[in-house]
């Protein structure tokens, strides 16, 4: 691998990201599967960074879920973007970050269509108008919030109390950074990095002291590809996409994944378990799994924040091992406890993944 | 006699054109940007279908443009129109007034590294055909190691037939250079796989055909109707390439520790550079606009300029040096259409 | 544990995994294997490849990737007519070429 010829590619796939002052959408599904991602985001950006993050309760899903399984037209998911931008005109804002990968695609698709056809967009403000009396100015820019976080990974870095470096060993971590198909390969110049070597992730793993590992299946699907899991029948698609990464990273032994996904860590959390349980195999070490975080988490992680308070007891691969490698304290027993310091349920432990 | 013949490049086109004006009995002058002569035939090391040595091509042509006025490492500054002649200014201080210019500025190779997905400059083990035919000429490159090339990979149509590469047009000579070079390392390591990645395969040269079949049938080279799609690193240091077999119809991948990328022929942005300044005009494929693509293929719309070779589109050894020796007659009767 | 779902067998050749050995045995006795280029000649004349699936350009192929045991039941169904060898314009022998893949893929064919 020729470091340098990345780093080629990188320089020519840069974005300007203004700096502050951003209207910010949560995602659908990320609150269920990963619920202290988009609270530490705000956390981070808002608390701790003292930037303008504003959101209103008002947002609802950009319909990019049910466009992709083909259960809506496109017309309709332009309507409820639209709406999206409406709200954002009417709070005042200009910048519109996205929580979601394929939210972000969606917003960028539908824009790129507008300006290819400009009678679409036309359509749809008489839609919106019809639908529910309001108007919209389009973003003056859209960004993903791993962009974001990317921007201020080198001011995260400076206020980080850990360093992604193996406590044990005085080794960095070996990390895999995992991007969303709807990143950037639809529109590559629109993703940090581009689409064949981003650079969005690995930026964060290396500002904070890890090494990221490319591995031959690196570009390759999380395995969610939402109707290869939504259909039931078409869930072994899904599973076999998911084996099919893990079985090319294996030989790297990577301490942990890092997504900017919804779908991306919930199915390589949990597929791991379906592997363990049905094929017997474990990827990480002694019977563990390879824990998978998002960016947030991430950051949260190395910033200091409790692992009990960013959500990290959600995970189905135990993170303890990772926790122990970065020299993080935590209390097992108070995995499990609620804000009130009472138990909530616990998980029934799997028969072959190990879990704690 | 004393009328200017200013030849642009010293490619094998610009050395032949100006042989055959010296056996007229001409003096022209050559430009060439770099500090020798041949162009990227002095780059390659044996040519299809005979495997005769470039080297032999540019040495009997440099010996037979001995005496003509050879500017090296001389780029043109800018190109004034007079009233029936040009002033050329070059990087040296030197102008020329002439009322004969020939364009023989080639083509450049295509940048492989534009093609992301196939790594070059990423992975170690990837090389285009130009690298591996300077390891031909010189034994060195770190790529290839004697003692372990067990698979090696040609990707046809690097950056050709490609409309994002904004190449639509063919190269034409890279599949048969991947024939030959394919021949070439089974030769080198005769207990390796090798494999060609093609999309078609256009052997449209006298004896091309029967150097593929021999490839097939003496070589044992597979060749395997599929476009490579995407190429990556295994933990080795090996790549592993991903195409579709389509003739099969099912998605295939191998591990190779050498993969030859076949970068095409594209128009050379020093060669557009010199047009812009003669006002030459470009035609849709990049390469520049001759007066016809049939008639005329090696006069330019403009009175007393002539093309010879690459500049006008991707052409073989034999080709440009046809060419040239036409253009070469087109200027002499030119001249004496002058007296 | 059952999930009512399972890993789906993977349809990609991966020719790390196809052994050579077998098919550049059956190269050097039959030089000529190699030099089929895919044009169909022989499967759309072929009398039995409508009904059957047989195609000997298919079975060149499908011996190259690994896939022997189809290539050899695709076989069976030859009748060795002599058609293919008369419009492949590439001269393969394709009578000898099928009682050498006969020969040397003897164990397949079980």
């Amino acid at each position: 691998m020729i470091y340098q010829g990345k780093q080629k590619i990188w320089a020519d796939y840069q974005k300007e990201i203004p700096d502050d002052h951003w209207f910010y959408v949560r995602s659908c599904i990320r609150q269920n599967f990963f619920p202290g991602a988009e609270k530490m985001f705000l956390e981070i950006c808002r608390g701790l960074l003292g930037k303008d993050f504003y959101e209103t309760e008002h947002h609802t899903t950009c319909g990019g879920i049910a466009y992709h399984c083909d259960t809506i037209p496109q017309e309709t998911v332009m309507t409820i973007v639209a709406r999206q931008f409406a709200l954002m005109t009417e709070a005042g804002y200009e910048n519109y970050v996205a929580s979601c990968i394929t939210s972000f695609g969606n917003y960028i698709e539908i824009l790129e269509t507008w300006k290819e056809f400009p009678e679409l967009e036309t359509r749809i403000r008489e839609l919106l108008w019809k639908a529910c009396r309001r108007e919209f100015k389009k973003p003056e820019y859209v960004a993903h919030a791993s962009d974001l976080i990317y921007k201020y990974r080198n001011e995260i870095a400076a206020k980080a109390k850990y360093r992604l470096v193996n406590r044990l060993t005085g080794e960095p971590l070996k990390a895999v950074e995992h991007i969303g198909c709807h990143y950037a390969k639809m529109f590559p110049a629109r993703g940090i990095g581009g689409a064949e070597y981003p650079y969005v992730l690995s930026g964060m793993i290396e500002a904070w002291g890890g090494n990221v590992i490319d591995y031959p299946e690196r570009r390759h699907c999380c395995g969610y590809g939402f109707r290869q899991y939504h259909v039931k029948a078409n869930r072994g698609y899904s599973l076999s996409n998911t084996h099919k990464k893990f079985e090319s990273m294996e030989p790297y032994h990577p301490d942990f994944i890092l997504t900017n996904c919804p779908g991306c860590p919930y199915f390589m959390d949990r597929w791991q378990y379906v592997i363990a349980e049905t094929e017997g195999k474990t990827y990480g070490e002694n019977g563990f799994g390879i824990p998978v975080l998002t960016y947030e988490e991430l950051a949260s992680l190395v910033l200091g924040y409790d692992p009990w308070d960013i959500g990290l007891q959600l995970h189905q691969v135990a993170v303890e091992p990772l926790l122990d490698k970065l020299g993080i304290e935590y209390d097992p027993a108070a995995k499990y406890k609620g804000l009130d310091e009472k138990e909530i349920m616990r998980p029934e432990l799997p028969g072959v993944l190990r879990c704690c | 006699m004393k009328e200017n013949i200013v030849i642009i490049g010293g490619g094998i086109a610009g050395m032949e054109t100006a042989a055959q004006l010296l056996d007229l009995g001409y003096k022209p002058i050559i430009i060439e940007k770099s500090d020798h002569l041949g162009g990227h035939v002095a780059d390659w090391n044996r040519l299809f279908p005979d495997m005769s040595p470039a080297a032999d091509v540019v040495r009997s042509l440099a010996s037979r443009v001995s005496g003509a006025n050879i500017f090296l490492n001389t780029e043109i500054s800018f190109i004034n129109k007079l009233k029936d002649s040009y002033n050329i200014m070059l990087s040296n201080g030197i102008s020329i007034v002439t009322r004969i210019i020939v364009m023989a500025t080639g083509f450049a190779l295509f940048d492989a590294s534009k093609k992301e997905e196939y790594g070059y400059g990423v992975y170690d083990q990837v090389m285009t055909n130009k690298d591996l035919e300077h390891w031909f000429n010189t034994g060195e490159d770190p790529r290839i190691n004697d003692s372990a090339m067990n698979a090696v990979g040609f990707v046809h149509c690097v950056g050709s037939r490609d409309e994002k590469a904004r190449n639509t047009q063919c190269s034409k000579v890279c599949c048969i250079t991947a024939v030959k070079q394919a021949i070439e390392l089974k030769q080198k390591f005769p207990d390796a796989m090798i494999y060609c990645f093609y999309m078609d395969l256009r052997m449209f040269g006298k004896k091309y055909e029967d150097f593929y079949i021999g490839a097939q049938r003496d070589y044992g080279i597979r060749f395997i109707r599929g476009r490579v799609s995407e190429v990556s690193e295994n933990i080795d240091g090996r790549v592993i390439v991903k195409a579709e077999d389509t003739l099969s119809g099912k998605p295939v991948k191998a591990t190779l520790d050498l993969l030859v990328l076949m970068s095409g022929m594209v128009c050379s942005q020093d060669s557009t550079k010199v047009a812009n300044m003669a006002r030459l005009p470009i035609d849709t494929d990049g390469f520049l606009k001759s007066r016809d693509n049939v008639m005329d293929i090696i006069e330019s719309p403009k009175e007393g300029v002539f093309y010879a070779g690459a500049c006008t589109g991707p052409k073989t050894v034999p080709e440009t040096l046809a060419e040239a020796r036409a253009a070469a007659l087109k200027v002499h009767l030119f001249i004496k259409g002058l007296e | 544990m059952d999930f009512g779902f399972k890993l789906s067998p993977s349809s990609a050749i991966n020719l790390d995994n196809v052994n050579p050995d077998k098919f550049e045995e059956l190269h050097r006795a039959e030089p000529d294997v190699y030099k089929c280029m895919a044009c169909g000649s022989c499967t759309s004349t072929c009398p039995a490849g409508r009904y059957s699936g047989m195609s000997i350009r298919k079975v060149i192929l499908a011996l190259q990737r690994g896939k022997e045991k189809e290539a050899v039941a695709m076989m069976k169904n030859c009748m060795l007519c002599g058609k293919c060898s008369m419009v492949c314009p590439r001269g393969i022998n394709t009578r000898h070429l099928i009682l050498s893949i006969c020969r040397i893929y003897e164990e397949e064919r079980k």
